[in-house]
């Protein structure tokens, strides 16, 4: 059972991914050329999900989308993964900076997410890049508080007293013994960080400090869709159903990462 | 029990002030000069000087975080740019609308989330259970602000129920003031009713499985208070933590949400602002939603070693 949603998440964001990859090879139209003849037609044969206010087609800028959450995504999965381990691994093994940089990690959690990132964002100027900066500083402190909770069990572990005794490098134990001990945890949460990812990430461009406009961004679909509910709803439905089966299967993939190597958890499978 | 809530309360200042120390560093991120920014691409340079004077900006960085402090310990905020008047005033009138938006949210969550992640531990593997994890697994994966927009599409374009959006005041009667909220809190709350049904369904399970709920069943309990006294209590402790996320949640998702309601609260203000680039609201708002978090998780650490004692001598 939580074996096939694992599985079925994967062949959900698979589908997103190989959307990303070929969005060239699936459109159907140009994702930013201006038709007006062709405004608000709706779903139909030629214009799979309608077409917008300009007259663009839908579907190729939902495919073109997928390009931009899934790039930002991972960019940001990268980013937090290489910054929080780096935290994460020091606090939990150098006691000394320990208290200093979890305070920062707490006070940093403390913001309510979209709106730092959406302040971030601001300050530094609606761009693909941008986002991925303020996402990263938002979500750093979760990988780094995961990180840092597992290094403070393994640390204790015989093999790193072992090899704390045959003498090796603070840098050696920290980066050859401890990390790939505590490598499950954080894979759990980089992809919920992922799921995260692309709903802020959506969420920024919906309210206009995303990648600018005509760039086809989900959030920005979906914005521009708002003043047309009435009459042309289906410019709003599918860019989000797009950002749904993303994040369901990062979700279920997270789940079922978690069912496999964090046992603790595991009390479903008893 | 008082040494302990003296030693939560004292480890949140380092945290409260690096959060100050943030929200006022944000605006020194502003690439070039934020006077410049904030004065808007026509202005004059006598006009941008004008902002830098009024905001302070002139004067060396560690003054003004002196003179930020020290309003800030007044409860004086600065004034906003875009709205000329006080920053605290702004807040202080839209913050009981985003309050009020994220405890209607807070109510829907536990009253659903909570007896649904019961229930579904209790029918463990049954199509019940299916079921409740199937819709919490989809409201955790559903952007807010498009459920909203698509609520919005069924309640109000196809049946004509509920108003599409705007805010009437309680003084208003309370049945339309009820009617504009609905929506943007059925919206705002369904990430956490799912994240709240999961939670309580999995540690639910853990507890059943404890011995004490064997003895429980063994000496001839009626189930409902097995379940109600004795499983139901413990799992409540894991809850309770939870509740400071789903605070944060809420004010996280009253930003997006009121856009798509156009309610007057603080996540609206918050976002006009940034695109206004008003940094004085924006600081504001940062600190301020920050500070209740903090305060927020201070009560729940507060409240679970009330709850389990054992977290206080650790």
């Amino acid at each position: 059972m939580r074996h096939r949603l694992f599985v079925s998440g994967l062949v959900l964001l698979g589908l997103m991914v190989l959307m990303a990859i070929f969005a060239d090879l699936l459109a159907t139209h140009n994702p930013v050329q201006v038709r007006a003849r062709f405004r608000f037609r709706p779903p139909s044969f030629d214009n799979f999900f309608g077409t917008d206010n300009f007259g663009r087609d839908i579907y190729t800028r939902v495919v073109y989308g997928a390009r931009l959450s899934i790039s930002i995504g991972f960019a940001v999965v990268l980013l937090t993964a290489i910054a929080g381990t780096a935290i994460g691994l020091i606090s939990g093994y150098v006691r000394r900076l320990d208290n200093f940089l979890m305070r920062i990690m707490d006070a940093l959690m403390a913001f309510p997410t979209i709106i730092l990132a959406l302040a971030l964002s601001a300050a530094l100027g609606p761009s693909a890049f941008n986002i991925v900066v303020a996402l990263s500083v938002v979500y750093t402190p979760r990988v780094a508080r995961v990180v840092r909770a597992s290094v403070l069990v393994v640390r204790e572990a015989d093999y790193v007293h072992a090899a704390q005794a045959v003498g090796a490098s603070n840098l050696r134990i920290m980066i050859e013994h401890i990390l790939p001990n505590s490598m499950a945890p954080l894979v759990v949460q980089l992809s919920f960080v992922f799921a995260y990812a692309v709903i802020a990430e959506a969420v920024l461009s919906f309210l206009g400090v995303g990648p600018p406009p005509p760039t086809p961004s989900w959030g920005s679909i979906i914005a521009e869709g708002k003043d047309y509910i009435r009459e042309a709803a289906w410019i709003t439905l599918f860019p989000g159903i797009a950002i749904a089966m993303t994040v369901l299967g990062l979700n279920l993939l997270g789940d079922g990462l978690r069912d496999v190597l964090d046992p603790r958890m595991n009390v479903d499978n008893r | 029990m008082g040494r302990y809530i003296v030693q939560r309360v004292l480890a949140a200042f380092p945290v409260l002030l690096i959060v100050t120390l943030i929200s006022f560093c944000i605006m020194q991120l502003v690439p070039g000069d934020p006077a410049v920014v904030m004065a808007g691409p026509q202005a004059t340079a006598k006009e941008v000087e004008q902002v830098r004077v009024q905001l302070g900006l002139d004067k060396p960085f560690l003054t003004q975080l002196g003179t930020w402090l020290y309003g800030l310990l007044q409860g004086d905020l600065g004034r906003s740019i875009l709205l000329g008047r006080g920053v605290s005033q702004a807040i202080g009138e839209r913050l009981p609308i985003t309050l009020t938006l994220a405890l209607l949210s807070f109510l829907l969550t536990v009253a659903i989330g909570i007896p649904a992640g019961v229930i579904a531990a209790l029918r463990q593997n049954t199509w019940i259970d299916q079921t409740v994890m199937t819709v919490a697994l989809i409201g955790v994966s559903l952007p807010n602000f498009w459920l909203g927009l698509m609520l919005i599409i069924f309640f109000s374009v196809v049946l004509d129920l509920l108003p599409a959006g705007g805010y009437v005041t309680l003084s208003q009667g309370f049945w339309p003031w009820f009617k504009s909220l609905l929506l943007p809190s059925l919206s705002l709350g369904l990430l956490q009713m799912g994240l709240l049904a999961r939670i309580t369904r999995s540690t639910m399970l853990e507890v059943l499985r404890q011995d004490y709920i064997r003895t429980a069943r063994a000496k001839g309990l009626p189930a409902f208070k097995v379940v109600a006294k004795h499983a139901f209590k413990n799992a409540l402790i894991p809850i309770v933590t939870i509740i400071g996320i789903i605070f944060s949640l809420l004010l996280t998702g009253s930003v997006v949400i009121e856009t798509v309601y156009s309610l007057p609260g603080l996540g609206r203000l918050l976002a006009t602002s940034i695109f206004s680039r008003d940094y004085p609201v924006i600081q504001g708002g940062l600190l301020l939603t920050a500070a209740m978090f903090v305060g927020i998780n201070l009560l729940v650490d507060v409240l679970y070693a009330f709850l389990d004692p054992r977290v206080r001598y650790d």
